[in-house]
């Protein structure tokens, strides 16, 4: 029974941080309808990025809460801008051409960022860990990493945010507007390039958050790095219900517990079938995700 | 464009070697030009320090050769493709050394995996080819013109249940593998051999696939049992990982590995984690032999102060084996280095005396290593293959070797250098 328990953790934990990665797909995918496919690389980035800041301040491996915190905001901002970059270089052009345009432009921009990355950082994987060591905490037989707490911490708290900012402020009012109609929201003053650009931004900032977490608890920081937890992140958006906060909370979870719970009881050589064919069977019973439930509703 | 890349060079390179058949024949061939060996090897990726280590090995042995007046009169030159880490990347590479650039011989791969996709476009163009460290039965078993200048899995997982059960005095182990490489699921097999024979019981075997970054789950199981030792036969940036976190769900027993974890990266990983595990090795820099303490002056030297690791050695010992075959072939064609490799008998190499069996491996001795304080590996002990006497000169137990009646390879090895 305690493996049990110890595997619902594990889930946990390791769904947190799909989470965090989905909310940015699932955001950028509300307001434009682009599956931005570089988000995974963003958040390699902002691993890097923290690994660069970590190195620069002295604090790669006993860092400080300060130490820790700086790491983090540096690594956000990094991301933010290059989130802006992006957007306005590969997507603001293409913005009026056919969706497929757009999302073959996002594949090059994730491969342009790995290799590039590959270059930039070189090849090898490095290491640094950000969160100050702490044993963790033990509950009986079940043990609780510290970053584990911090990563579901974070995740939530990052959520309850956003929720915020998309119902309850002037900027998330007018992303729900253009997401809802561009033209219409457009001709009714809104400005839909700023919109744009704030949404990527944000999503990159909570990739970079993303970045930093995981590398604190998979210590391995190397430019191919965002290729999975992306693809899974992107999965847990579509099982959540795409353009749906809550719902990548939901979907990042469900996938992180079934992926534990196959690792566990059958063989890991099945987790990664078993997580698609869940989410392929969400998706016959309910097309639009786990709690995605029409246009209006989408950010 | 991925995917088109390679097959836009491969045709490329058809198209090439075609138009020249039909003129003056390979560049190789020529009498004057330097005689070209190919090399494969993962520069990039996540193995990427074992290719580079290889590639830093050839390019000693290969230099010193040049140095003392290159193959029948000519120099020799290396040409370098990297495969990413990627099989099939080895076998394009392969492809287009044979093909394009007309190389008398091969080395490479490191991983056995990447050696298999390799071995059959060599064994094709009857283009002799030496792998420097894949350990598994399997490579040198795709044809005639596959050799290896390492030991190979069977001993491998001999030497670490024999360790694990002389040494460590364990009788209950759990086994984690990666089954997605021919390399950790060989060793896993031979060591479960050796260590039931040994009277030893296996009580799990969980797997993970190379690439995944999260093992808690196998290893919460395998901590519901309680084995005194693990063994995971896996590569470095896996085994770092898979230390720290058995450490987290609360297992303290030592972690056991093969020739896969030879990195410093294992370390930096692995952090205090990976500290107190033992792995079965092909040589160690601490060895006190001579042999072994010039090589690594030498390296050293070239390297700007790196420590040698045994990928270095093994392949600095590939490229010597080879190129000692081509001074002693008729010519430099296919068939001949072929067989003067295959005729290879007590070549002095550093990981030891290199005698090819009917199979082309070699049999050699293993060290074991163990990870101490910081991340320095610590000579534990040498073990031999079974029946063969430890010999003088060339290993850490020489002293011991000594009092025993010295073989006859250790004693040819000596006077052939």
């Amino acid at each position: 029974m305690a493996e049990f328990f110890q595997h619902i953790i594990d889930g946990i934990s390791v769904g947190a941080i799909y989470a965090l990665i989905a909310l940015g797909y699932t955001m950028v995918y509300g307001v434009l309808k682009l599956i931005n496919f570089a988000h995974g690389d963003v958040f390699m980035v902002g691993a890097m990025i923290g690994w660069y800041v970590a190195r620069w301040t002295g604090e790669s491996r006993d860092p400080s809460i300060p130490g820790a915190l700086l790491i983090t905001l540096a690594s956000m901002a990094v991301c933010g801008c290059l989130g802006f970059v992006i957007e306005r270089a590969a997507y603001r052009p293409l913005r009026n051409s056919p969706r497929l345009n757009s999302l073959i432009t996002a594949i090059g921009v994730s491969f342009f960022l790995e290799y590039g990355g590959q270059y930039v950082f070189g090849p090898n994987p490095r290491v640094f860990t950000v969160l100050p060591r702490h044993p963790g905490v033990h509950l009986g037989p079940v043990s609780l990493g510290y970053v584990d707490i911090v990563t579901v911490i974070v995740s939530v708290a990052l959520m309850i945010v956003l929720q915020r900012i998309v119902f309850h402020t002037k900027m998330g009012t007018a992303m729900r507007a253009v997401s809802f109609n561009s033209t219409v929201a457009s001709l009714m003053g809104v400005n839909i390039d700023r919109v744009i650009s704030f949404t990527f931004v944000l999503g990159s900032v909570l990739a970079a958050v993303a970045g930093i977490l995981y590398a604190s608890k998979y210590p391995s920081v190397q430019p191919l790095m965002g290729l999975m937890p992306g693809l899974k992140a992107f999965v847990a958006a579509v099982l959540g219900g795409i353009g749906n906060v809550p719902g990548a909370m939901l979907g990042g979870l469900v996938l992180g517990l079934a992926e534990q719970v196959v690792s566990g009881y059958l063989s890991s050589s099945w987790r990664d079938a078993v997580a698609f064919a869940i989410l392929i069977l969400v998706l016959l019973v309910r097309p639009t995700g786990l709690l995605g439930r029409g246009e209006a509703e989408k950010v | 464009m991925r995917r088109i890349l390679p097959i836009v060079l491969a045709a490329a390179a058809f198209a090439a070697c075609k138009k020249q058949d039909q003129g003056s024949g390979p560049t190789s061939q020529d009498a004057t030009g330097p005689i070209v060996i190919g090399e494969v090897g993962s520069m990039t990726g996540t193995e990427a320090t074992f290719g580079l280590s290889s590639a830093n090995g050839i390019q000693l042995a290969i230099d010193e050769f040049n140095v003392k007046g290159g193959v029948k009169g000519r120099r020799l030159e290396v040409k370098v493709l990297d495969d990413q880490g990627r099989p099939e990347e080895a076998a394009t590479a392969a492809t287009r050394l044979i093909s394009s650039e007309h190389v008398v011989a091969l080395l490479g791969e490191v991983a056995s995996t990447r050696s298999m996709f390799m071995a059959p476009k060599a064994q094709q163009a009857k283009v002799p080819m030496v792998t420097p460290s894949s350990t598994n039965p399997a490579v040198t078993e795709k044809g005639d013109y596959i050799f290896r200048a390492c030991f190979i899995d069977p001993f491998q997982g001999y030497v670490g249940a024999t360790f694990a059960a002389n040494n460590l005095k364990v009788k209950k182990v759990a086994i984690l593998k990666d089954v997605r490489n021919d390399y950790s699921v060989g060793l896993a097999k031979n060591f479960i051999d050796a260590f039931t024979k040994h009277g030893g019981q296996i009580v799990a075997q969980e797997s993970y696939s190379n690439g995944d970054v999260d093992f808690k789950a196998q290893l919460t199981n395998i901590k519901g049992l309680s084995p005194q030792a693990l063994y995971v036969p896996g590569y470095y940036t896996d085994v770092g990982l898979i230390a720290r976190q058995a450490r987290e769900v609360g297992i303290t027993a030592p972690l056991l590995g093969g020739d896969g974890w030879d990195s410093e990266k294992l370390y930096e990983i692995g952090g205090d984690a990976i500290v107190g595990s033992y792995f079965s090795n092909h040589y160690s820099p601490d060895d006190p032999s001579p042999r072994i303490q010039e090589f690594v002056t030498k390296y050293k030297k070239a390297f700007g102060g790196q420590l040698p690791d045994s990928l270095a050695a093994q392949a600095y010992d590939a490229a010597g084996m080879l190129v000692d075959a081509m001074k002693r072939a008729k010519d430099l064609a296919g068939p001949s280095i072929r067989d003067a490799l295959a005729a290879t008998k007590d070549y002095a190499g550093v990981t030891g005396n290199i005698t090819l069996d009917q199979n082309r491996n070699p049999l050699k001795p293993a060290v074991v290593l163990k990870v101490g304080k910081g991340g320095k590996y610590e000579f534990v002990t040498k073990i031999y293959p079974e029946g063969m006497q430890p010999e003088s000169g060339s290993g850490g137990e020489a002293a011991s070797g000594a009092g025993k009646p010295g073989t006859e390879a250790s004693n040819a090895g000596q006077s052939k250098k």
